[in-house]
């Protein structure tokens, strides 16, 4: 069985278009950006992160609403907390997070016992006969505020080092100006991605990150697939273009590029659809680096390459040109 | 006969390795020294605590800080010992930093105030009623005079002010404002529930502190457990520490009869303590110089008891007693037999996993990862046909390769790590997509089979290496810069990657030539 037989279409053609739809997504992404701002998780801003199971052992107890909990802890010194509910409605499962509203501001390093002690005085009909250790709490976070600032600082050095060591080696793999295009495809990759969370208000945490960079190995894998297909057929094809040489190699690798793209894309979404909700935003951002890192790879990275020889092979002519006539 | 090949034996060593590290999994009654090697889960899994401990040796000279986090270890260690926790791991993480991880814990509580609490034991003179008044008084004259530094009092004086004018009641007028947060209670002065907070915060504040007349100190008594919001009665304390910690040979928890006319005692669990010879010979001289007065038991600057000294007591023995539950006394004891933390310590950071949770991650984990195998083998079958029957074998060597190099490096298995094996399983077929449509390239090209192959292989192979030693980069760097569960994930991503190279390169390849070269196929099944 073959998908792609032979096929040979047109993608360095449509390229104008392709950049047309990447500056849309990155100027969004980076009003996104600018606008919201990132929302970053505890790990990184530092606070506390609760998830607790109220659903009470007997049944006719009314479930606990989530504008209970909000206004009991409220009044018990907690107005910041946000609160969402995790699970199925007729679960009281509830997610309670707050956050240090600076970096330098701690929340006390009491905060979580005092949540946990608030609610145990206040909802004693849910909590009875369950132990507080083991039934109620099903996770807690607490992080204070240098490790979340540590961890900041780490997270965007882990992204810049991951990229400059990739410059590095396309550079030595290839030529200087492949690499540069492949990360610059890498970057327009990750400032889309981070604008969808930026745009949808999704929580930035460490896992978030560790996406972030399987998918910055994932896109130039794939971006390398194409490049070494470039250069084979530019050895065999001397003559030819490089518009059409590089088309050609397009339209070669297209079906690998799709196929591991799509076995890669199955797991990713079986993890978000199957994966429990600890992984779900993980997966979300691994599906969405996959189908904008194999979209970049075919039409930004080797697009770029084409303009850009030809706008310093242009200037080569040109400055040849100015010379002759002197 | 076939001549002895190198990849043959790679692929030997490869399976009996895999299938060494696995057995453990599958086969319950190994020997020990085989089933040992078992993979491990990470907290995120198995449900537990993980603390991270920042300890302060700012006030240490550098040579003692090196040791005190040292001695921290070690001390928290035999903490963690004695509470009772099944492969506890600690770990010191930088110059001053300590990870304590306690897979399957599940009073996070009690396990977290057992080894934060640094245990100052102080044995203390009670000031008598007498004293107690003249510090008071004292007290107030100086907060009056230097009211304007404690806003939270100034506050309360405008307050009782115009409440007084309201009920020109003159008598009480020339209370001081600080005696009006006590009252005298039963036995001792006690603060109203109400003013617990300020009090406390006052007794951490420096400045109130000098107020206090030298050599006399104020100390609130513990919480009832029973009744956390009764008033909570204050002492007045010689600021001399006749014994400490130091002084004691050994704790542990016993019970009081139900008899006892103490309800400190009666049916409760309390503390009693041995204390060493010197300590002894102290507790002796105290209790004979004191006889009449109090003598405060304080812990971490809080009284837990103080009971009348009604004669010298020899033989060095001594009870802490308060209301304790069990746990409780049991912590007690543990921290006082296993001495004072050398540099205070504070938690960093702290994250607890119920183990519902981790169940529950593992189950969703796996069924994401077994139908994500599913689909990608189902599909390779269907495109690639024989070749892609191979191929999915492969794949399933690689998610067992991944587990077991897991086990043999003694690595955790995490939840980002259960993900970065799912994620293999899609990134580990590409290796072989690559050869495979290079393949199929060389058979259009009207190529036989055989040198099809041998071209593919040797075409790919260079666009594996690229484009996997970029995904490794990736990985080095989140191992670097990541902490325990995302480098459960980087390390997980390395060995699939590497074992996806080996089962393409070498595993696949050698079933192709062995098929090719003994077959007399003359078309590939691909």
């Amino acid at each position: 069985m073959r998908l792609f037989n032979n096929t040979n279409i047109p993608f360095v053609k449509y390229r104008k278009i392709a950049y047309v739809i990447s500056l849309i997504l990155i100027v969004a992404g980076l009003i996104g950006l600018f606008a919201r701002g990132l929302n970053w998780s505890i790990d990184f801003t530092s606070g506390v992160a609760a998830k607790v199971n109220l659903t009470a052992l007997d049944s006719s107890v009314e479930p606990i609403q989530i504008d209970e909990l909000r206004n009991v802890l409220k009044n018990n010194g907690y107005p910041e907390a946000e609160i969402q509910h995790v699970g199925p409605v007729q679960d009281a499962s509830f997610m309670i997070k707050i956050k240090s509203e600076t970096a330098d501001a701690e929340v006390s390093g009491n905060a979580k016992n005092e949540i946990l002690s608030i609610i145990t005085e206040n909802f004693p009909k849910h909590v009875e006969g369950m132990d507080i250790n083991q039934d109620v709490i099903e996770e807690i976070y607490e992080v204070g505020p240098k490790v979340g600032s540590e961890l900041r600082t780490n997270a965007i050095l882990a992204v810049v080092i991951a990229l400059i060591l990739m410059i590095i080696y396309i550079w030595f793999r290839f030529e200087l100006l492949f690499g540069l295009m492949a990360i610059a495809a890498l970057a327009h990759d990750v400032i889309i991605i981070m604008g969808i969370f930026a745009l949808t208000g999704k929580e930035i945490t460490i896992q978030i990150i560790a996406a972030l960079l399987t998918i910055v190995g994932y896109s130039i894998n794939d971006t390398i697939v194409i490049f070494d297909r470039i250069r084979e057929d530019l050895k065999i094809r001397r003559k030819e273009p490089l518009d059409e040489v590089i088309n050609f190699s397009l339209n070669e690798t297209l079906s690998r590029t799709v196929i591991t793209s799509g076995t890669t894309l199955i797991t990713a979404l079986s993890l978000n659809l199957f994966g429990g909700i600890v992984l779900n935003d993980f997966a979300f951002a691994i599906c969405l680096g996959v189908i904008i890192g194999t979209y970049s790879s075919i039409y930004i990275s080797s697009s770029l390459v084409i303009d850009l020889t030809h706008a310093t092979k242009k200037e080569k002519r040109t400055a040849q040109k100015l010379s002759g006539r002197r | 006969m076939k001549k002895f090949s190198w990849r043959g034996l790679s692929i030997i060593i490869f399976i009996c390795v895999t299938a060494f590290y696995l057995a453990p999994l599958a086969i319950p009654n190994l020997p020990g020294w085989w089933s040992n090697h078992v993979l491990k889960l990470g907290l995120d899994l198995k449900g537990g605590m993980q603390i991270l401990l920042e300890v302060d040796t700012s006030e240490l000279s550098a040579a003692d800080a090196r040791g005190a986090v040292d001695q921290n270890i070690k001390i928290i260690r035999e903490r963690i010992d004695q509470f009772g926790v099944a492969e506890p791991s600690i770990q010191k993480l930088g110059e001053n930093r300590i990870m304590v991880q306690l897979p399957g814990v599940s009073d996070f509580q009690a396990a977290e105030n057992l080894i934060k609490q640094t245990a100052m034991l102080e044995f203390k003179v009670v000031a008598n009623p007498d004293e107690t008044r003249r510090v008071l008084d004292s007290i107030d004259a100086n907060v009056n005079a230097n009211l304007d530094r404690f806003p939270a009092l100034k506050e309360l004086a405008e307050l009782d002010r115009e409440l007084l004018e309201e009920a020109d009641d003159e008598a009480s007028s020339d209370l001081g404002i600080f005696s009006s947060l006590i009252r005298p209670g039963q036995m001792d002065y006690e603060v109203q529930f109400d003013s617990v907070r300020l009090v406390q915060e006052l007794l951490g504040n420096a400045d109130f502190v000098q107020m206090i007349p030298a050599g006399w100190q104020l100390a609130l008594e513990r919480a009832n457990a029973e009744n956390p919001r009764a008033d909570r009665p204050i002492h007045v304390l010689s600021s001399a520490v006749e014994l400490s910690g130091a002084d004691i040979a050994r704790a542990r928890v016993e019970y009081g009869s139900a008899t006892s006319t103490d309800p400190r005692i009666a049916n409760k669990p309390y503390v009693s303590i041995e204390m060493k010879r010197e300590g002894a010979r102290k507790f002796e001289r105290v209790t004979a110089d004191n006889v009449g007065r109090r003598l405060a038991i304080v812990l971490d600057g809080v009284v837990y008891s103080a009971p009348n000294i009604q004669e010298r007591i020899g033989g060095g023995r001594a009870q802490i007693t308060g209301r304790f539950t069990t746990s409780e006394a049991n912590e007690l004891s543990i921290v006082l037999n296993t001495g004072n933390l050398i540099a205070p310590i504070s938690p960093a950071s702290t994250s607890i996993i119920g183990a519902t949770l981790g169940s529950d991650s593992i189950r969703s984990g796996s069924t994401a990862g077994l139908i994500g195998l599913a689909i990608v083998m189902v599909f390779m079958l269907i495109y690639y046909k024989l070749s892609g029957l191979i191929t999915d074998f492969a794949l399933i060597f690689n998610v067992g390769f991944v587990l077991a190099m897991l086990t043999a490096f003694g690595g955790t298995l995490t939840l980002p790590g259960i993900a970065g094996i799912i994620l293999t399983i899609g990134m580990a077929v590409d290796a072989n997509v690559l050869v495979f449509e290079r393949i199929r390239e060389e058979l259009d090209h009207g190529k036989t089979p055989r040198s099809a192959v041998d071209a593919g292989y040797k075409r790919a192979t260079i666009t594996v290496w690229d484009a996997n030693i970029t995904t490794l980069i990736a990985a080095a760097v989140l191992y670097q810069f990541g902490t325990g569960p995302i480098r459960g994930f980087a390390i997980t991503l390395t060995i699939g990657i590497i074992g996806s190279m080996f089962c393409a390169l070498v595993f696949v390849r050698s079933i192709f030539d062995t098929f090719i070269v003994t077959g007399t196929k003359k078309s590939l099944s691909i």
